[in-house]
């Protein structure tokens, strides 16, 4: 169990990622500022919230973020947990809990698993890519770890606004779907721009001894899709859920294979 | 004389058409499987009520060039390998089929 220090008078901030004002509360103002710094750029000024979490810190003791996550749909409620963090969220009165180790990226975890849960009934997802804006087009390079999406982050050029180097943000608006700034990194450890844009295509990275571009069709796009959406619930609802909106998603947006080198020269691919 | 085989798609996945071939995932498991086309024709034509020896002679062996025993032995060897990863009912009894007719998503 989690030892939970007494909530008494809360302080709170809301955090916007996705169109999602989500208001975090926490008796801990120092731990409050560590969530101001960490999500700057993603901060509401809006009195307005579509959820409010209430956080708990626990004491530093022996919870690991390596243990084994759960997520599971119970009695009208969402119940997420790993080792580092506790939380219930009710999505019919948009309110949560979330206990937690004092580190703000357990709070990450907590916040990207409801992203995940926001988005999938929206037809949307997160997705393990990298994104950046160029010339008003949103391009998402995804991948496996060591593919090379901090690397097509890192070598873009100035004239691209990165929206994450990790954890690309889908949302579907009609027949379109739009990439979104998140502040969720990895190795580049740099939040992304708040700023979102009509994705023109979707690539597959693989370093080679050439730049190279070839499509990606039929069952073979949305595998590589399935491969790497975020998605936590195996709920067999959300399941179904997340197979149609890679199968839509496919279907809209160009999906294709980017093998590069890795060097500038690739960006000029990217236009 | 052997009984006829009737097949159906299981309600515990998720399936769609995409070009000639069609993925189909578990959603008990989040295996996927790519039918190709002729695997298509018959997890399409499975409504459970019609059994395997006719789809084989009425949608394949009208469109492929294959003998009917070539073509019911692999339709027979395919459906059992689906039903072993518990995305397709076998029987030899019609079974109740799934509400969507082509057992994909539109």
């Amino acid at each position: 169990m989690l030892g939970v220090t007494a909530v008494t008078e809360s302080c709170a901030v809301v955090v916007e990622i996705g169109g999602f004002p989500i208001r975090l509360r926490c008796a801990d103002r120092d731990f409050v500022r560590q969530i101001e710094e960490r999500y700057a750029g993603f901060l509401s000024s809006s009195n307005d919230a579509s959820f409010d979490f209430e956080i708990e810190l626990a004491s530093k003791d022996t919870q690991s973020a390596d243990d084994d996550l759960r997520v599971a749909w119970d009695s009208g409620r969402w119940l997420l947990e790993r080792g580092d963090f506790r939380s219930e969220w009710n999505p019919s009165t948009a309110r949560g809990r979330i206990q937690q180790t004092i580190n703000p990226y357990s709070l990450d975890s907590v916040l990207r698993i409801v992203h995940t849960l926001l988005l999938a009934r929206k037809g949307g997802f997160l997705l393990h890519a990298s994104s950046a804006i160029r010339n008003g087009r949103a391009f998402l390079f995804s991948g496996v770890s060591g593919a090379g999406k901090t690397t097509m982050a890192r070598l873009a050029p100035p004239d691209t606004a990165l929206l994450t180097d990790e954890i690309s943000y889908v949302t579907r608006e009609g027949s379109s779907y739009l990439a979104v700034g998140t502040p969720f990194f990895g190795e580049l450890a740099q939040p992304g721009e708040n700023l979102r844009a009509p994705i023109e295509a979707l690539y597959f990275l693989a370093k080679g001894p050439k730049n190279k571009i070839e499509p990606i069709e039929g069952t073979a796009a949305v595998r590589g899709l399935l491969g790497n959406i975020l998605f936590f619930a195996r709920d067999p609802e959300f399941v179904k859920l997340i197979f149609d909106t890679a199968c839509e998603f496919a279907n809209h947006v160009p999906v294709r294979r980017l093998t590069f080198v890795p060097d500038a020269s690739v960006w000029e691919l990217i236009v | 004389m052997k009984n006829s085989m009737y097949v159906a798609r299981s309600t515990a996945i998720a399936a769609r058409a995409l070009g000639d071939e069609t993925m189909v995932m578990s959603v008990t498991n989040s295996t996927l499987f790519t039918l190709n086309e002729i695997a298509s024709v018959i997890w399409a034509a499975a409504d459970g009520v019609t059994p395997l020896d006719q789809i084989v002679a009425d949608k394949i062996c009208t469109e492929y060039e294959i003998t009917p025993e070539a073509a019911l032995k692999d339709a027979e060897s395919l459906v059992e390998d689906l039903a072993e990863h518990g995305i397709l009912l076998v029987s030899d009894q019609p079974l109740a089929g799934p509400a969507n007719s082509r057992g994909v998503t539109p």
